[in-house]
């Protein structure tokens, strides 16, 4: 009898408990490819967000950055039911139809680190690191700063489709045409590396004999500014060719150190991982509005504000790096 | 023992060895292989993961790889005939972005399919001009036609994607009778050249041209010929699937298939074909197919590292190439 | 004989009008091509090509194929790549016996599955070339070595020397390639690896050993790609799972096959070669220079490709038809 009662109160107890019980908000974040370590610093963001709000996470990336090697990667996580997608994409449309699938199956979709552009009703938001629309401003006055605003200057961006870096290079533009403070400063060319060392080293030297009187390189790629350092260091013209850009602090700490790189920028890929777990969670329990114009909060980085087109900006500058600052940063 | 076997025995050279029995035939045979792995691929799939055993999910895999499985059957034709072409997936990309582009500036769709069709038949042409007439070696050929074929589609669609209209989208989400278009065609295709592949005289000189081209040529067979049709064939075949690739995405790149020539290699070649050519069914290469959807669905539904995931199809082709050679060795008379 | 050396004489000679006819063309439009500079550049566009081609050009020759190269590759510039990083007392010369170690290892696995089990190397290396790509990463843990990390004395290696100041790399390859050609001509071994491509029915009647030829062909090829892997180090500082090496091979089997080596074994010179990877080397550096946008060099290689194979054809036509007139 005793047994019985024992047994049936535990019965009982398990099953309120489990009532009471949530499953964990599952997340997934899809990288654009593995090997790639500016996406292991995202993936940490991810990481120690959901480890303090209690989600279950994974990060998953195929093994090449082909437009539609993810397909495969989104069909498999709707399949296994998480409540969460978060993806950096390697194609603006090609996932269109499988985000939709997504969609209809319950799933929030974000896109993390970049946009669909053009295509931005296919996903519910999209966290990006920065002000997208102040890169070009602030990347002109960084070689401005760097050649004393007068002389040539030059592109080396990634693929000539990339969005991001088009988004940019327009910014810059528009920049050098018409703010009156880089009037004597001149673009020569636009060339594009296609994110392959072999390629945009090619380039780089292209650009040098090309234009012997070059006096600037703005390359708002990670793999592009490591090349056009490398190009300048291994041929001793640091002086004469100031290069800058977008480049991981890793990849450009030998540069900055021995002075062939003065100063380059880029942002925190690990707060943008931080914020999203943190933004996917809230608009999942409903603490968040995923409405244009209204604000939420998240630890460690304050305020953040919903902007047109559901668009998330991390930070609000770009953090610049030089000899002084850049051992503060690990990745 | 008794004297007819001593005579046998005594006249080695001469007597041809005793018939296989029946089951052995049907069972020895490379594409038991395929189909023993294929087996053993679903069982560990649904051990590693609770999520992968859902036919509708399977089917959907598939159909994100059936454009090249349809693609592969043609191409173990090819390479049963002795050669072999490595263009198809940048035929593909390039019958695609004709069409795409000639859609997008305003030719009708009909016309823009026709567009399509014929440049995937060009392009097979030009593979069958270089190795049929100029007699160059066709994987070097394909190695280089590829290469422009693909850079031509990038010279055509630049690095942009080139949309196509709303209602041509989606063919991969029709059903029919339940499945699939996509898996309709190949299941359709794979039946009709297995036809024709096993059970008409074409069929028949194609073995006998991939065993050996310049006896079948003096049995009167137009290796030639043949050789021609194939290579129309599967460009024509290529130019479709490029198209059904562009409904399925609903836009098109120059990327379109990129990698593609090599999951249509290993899709023949895990079906028993014989990269040397007279060996290899339609049969095997469909098998399969479905065993490299399994395999590789199976791993991303679980969340494996692509690096297993690689690590795993190096050695399934290796332990495949073994067995199909061990097969054949033993078959052979 | 004297046909037989007019056919490869002018097999060479094709190549190198091809390259001289397309350096006067860029010249005339970029006058920059043509200069000391630009040389080093079209030079350091092709170390590493030019020692794997080495290795494909002996493994053609044997009439096999090795589609793993940038695989092998990959995985031995990560391994030391790796050892660089979690061992830095280690002498950073050692690298290079870690390399061509590995690389070697990794090539006899190749040509153990090749005459072990006779099979097709193009099957063969296929799959290895999955398979060690699987292992880089599952060895790396998906992460790529960084710069840091990378010795700087190897990287200096691709920066300059003390001779004109050209770069050692560049030394590298050269030597590379003149070892191939005394290993090829001035060796046993070396000649027989030419009579097993030409007539694999009657080596083993010659005495050539076929399976340990067939293996040794397979080891340095793959040793080869580990050298180039720690080149790779040397020459962009980094070694990344995923790009390290990928579509390397493709490059390769360009060049050599540009450089005149017969699919179907038994013919290939080392001067070919280089020619081949040399003219590679300069459409490379010439189309950024002509302002050539990216999307349409695909093609461009292609076109070469195909226009050298053409070339090719005609000119075994014409040593043939030399050689009746010989016999006549």
């Amino acid at each position: 009898m005793l047994k019985k009662t024992i047994a049936g109160i535990a019965l009982g107890l398990t099953m309120a408990t489990g009532a009471l019980a949530q499953d964990p908000l599952s997340m997934v974040y899809i990288g654009k490819n593995t090997g790639n370590p500016y996406f292991d610093s995202i993936n940490g963001g991810f990481v120690d967000a959901c480890k303090s709000l209690g989600c279950e996470y994974e990060f998953v990336a195929p093994a090449t950055a082909e437009a539609t090697s993810q397909i495969p990667f989104i069909e498999a996580q709707i399949q296994r039911g998480v409540d969460v997608i978060a993806i950096a994409p390697n194609s603006p449309d090609a996932l269109n139809q499988v985000l939709d699938s997504a969609r209809a199956a319950g799933i929030l979709v974000l896109t993390v680190n970049g946009d669909l552009t053009g295509n931005e009703s296919h996903r519910d938001a999209t966290i990006l690191p920065v002000n997208f629309d102040i890169v070009g401003r602030d990347q002109v006055e960084m070689v401005g700063s760097l050649i004393g605003y007068e002389g040539e200057i030059a592109i080396l961006s990634a693929t000539t489709e990339a969005p991001d870096q088009n988004k940019w290079i327009v910014g810059m533009n528009e920049t050098l045409k018409n703010d009156p403070k880089y009037a004597k400063m001149t673009l020569v060319a636009t060339v594009y590396g296609d994110d392959q060392p072999e390629k945009s080293t090619a380039e780089m030297e292209a650009l040098l004999a090309n234009f012997p009187n070059l006096k600037g390189v703005i390359a708002p790629t990670t793999v592009g500014i490591a090349a056009a350092a490398q190009v300048v260091q291994s041929r001793g013209i640091a002086d004469q060719v100031k290069v800058t850009g977008l480049g991981l602090p890793s990849e450009m700490r030998d540069f900055v150190k021995d002075g062939t790189v003065t100063a380059f920028q880029l942002w925190s890929p690990y707060n943008e991982g931080w914020l999203a777990a943190h933004f996917a969670k809230g608009v999942k329990e409903g603490t968040i509005k995923n409405e244009v114009g209204s604000t939420f909060e998240v630890p460690n980085l304050g305020t953040i504000t919903i902007n047109e087109n559901n668009s998330i900006n991390t930070q609000a500058e770009l953090t610049t790096f030089t000899a002084e600052n850049i051992d503060d940063f690990n990745f | 023992m008794s004297a007819t076997d001593t005579t046998t025995t005594a006249e080695v050279g001469r007597e041809a060895a005793p018939p296989r029995p029946l089951w052995h035939v049907i069972l020895v045979r490379p594409e038991t292989m395929t189909l023993v792995l294929l087996v053993l691929g679903v069982i560990v799939a649904s051990q590693l993961s609770p999520y992968f055993l859902d036919v509708s999910y399977i089917l959907r895999s598939f159909t994100l790889s059936a454009e090249f499985a349809i693609v592969a059957l043609v191409l173990t034709m090819v390479i049963i005939a002795g050669e072999i072409d490595l263009s198809p997936a940048a035929n593909m990309a390039l019958s695609a972005c004709l069409f795409a582009w000639a859609q997008a500036s305003g030719v009708p769709i009909p016309i823009a399919v026709a567009i399509g069709l014929g440049a995937g038949l060009l392009m097979g042409a030009l593979n069958a001009f270089m190795v049929i007439a100029l007699q160059l070696p066709s994987i070097i050929v394909t190695i280089g036609t590829l290469t422009l074929y693909r850079g031509l589609a990038q010279v055509i669609a630049g690095d942009k994607s080139i949309r196509v209209p709303e209602w041509f989208i989606g063919i991969d989400r029709v059903l029919v009778f339940g499945l699939p278009v996509p898996v309709v065609i190949f299941i359709v295709t794979a039946i009709v050249l297995g036809f024709v592949l096993a059970g008409t005289i074409f069929g028949r000189q194609i073995y006998q041209i991939g065993t050996n081209e310049i006896a079948a040529r003096h049995a009167g067979i137009r290796s030639r010929q043949i050789k021609l049709v194939l290579f129309l064939l599967i460009g024509a075949v290529a130019a479709t699937a490029g198209m059904m690739t562009a409904s399925r995405l609903g836009s098109v790149r120059y990327d379109l298939g990129l990698g593609g020539e090599l999951q249509m290699v290993l899709m023949a070649m895990l079906g028993g074909t014989y990269i040397f050519g007279g060996r290899g069914t339609i049969l095997g290469t469909f098998l399969a197919a479905w065993l490299l959807v399994v395999v590789s669905t199976g791993m991303t539904v679980a969340n494996l590292l692509p690096a297993i995931q690689l690590t795993v199809l190096g050695v399934l082709l290796i332990v495949a190439i073994i067995a199909t050679n061990f097969i054949y060795s033993r078959t052979q008379r | 004989m004297n046909g037989l050396r007019s056919i490869l004489l002018r097999r060479e000679t094709g190549i190198a009008v091809m390259i001289v006819l397309f350096t006067l063309a860029v010249t005339l439009y970029k006058p920059q091509f043509f200069t000391a500079n630009n040389l080093r550049v079209i030079l350091l566009l092709t170390p590493l090509v030019m020692i794997a081609a080495m290795g494909q050009m002996l493994v053609l020759v044997a009439r096999h194929v090795d589609l793993s190269m940038g695989s092998m590759l990959g995985l031995s510039a990560m391994i030391t790549g790796m050892m660089f990083r979690d061992m830095p007392e280690v002498p950073w010369g050692l690298g290079f016996v870690v390399a061509i170690g590995i690389g070697a290892f990794l090539g006899l696995i190749n040509g153990a599955l090749v005459t072990l089990f006779r099979l097709p190397a193009i099957i063969v290396t296929l799959g290895t070339l999955n398979l060690y790509r699987g292992l880089t990463f599952i060895v790396s843990n998906a992460r790529q070595v960084d710069r840091q990390f990378i010795p700087s004395d190897l990287k200096a290696m691709s920066q300059s020397s003390p001779i004109f100041g050209i770069p050692w790399i560049i030394f590298m390859a050269f030597a590379v390639a003149l070892l191939t050609y005394w290993f090829a001509t001035h060796t046993r071994v070396g000649r027989q690896i030419f009579a097993l491509g030409s007539n694999p029915v009657a080596a083993p009647l010659r005495g050539i050993k076929v399976t340990l030829v067939t293996l040794l062909v397979f080891t340095i090829a793959g040793a080869l790609s580990g050298l180039a892997g720690i080149m790779y180090a040397s020459r962009w500082g980094f070694v990344n799972p995923s790009n390290t090496g990928f579509g390397f091979e493709f490059q390769v089997i360009a060049a050599v096959v540009i450089g005149g080596v017969s699919i179907n074994g038994g013919v290939g010179s080392v001067l070919g070669v280089m020619l081949g990877v040399l003219l590679m080397g300069c459409v490379a550096a010439a189309l950024p220079l002509l302002g050539i946008p990216g999307t349409a060099q695909g093609a461009i290689y292609g076109a070469v490709i195909l226009i050298a194979l053409l070339i090719d054809r005609s000119v075994r036509q014409q040593g043939i038809a030399s050689l009746k007139r010989v016999r006549a």
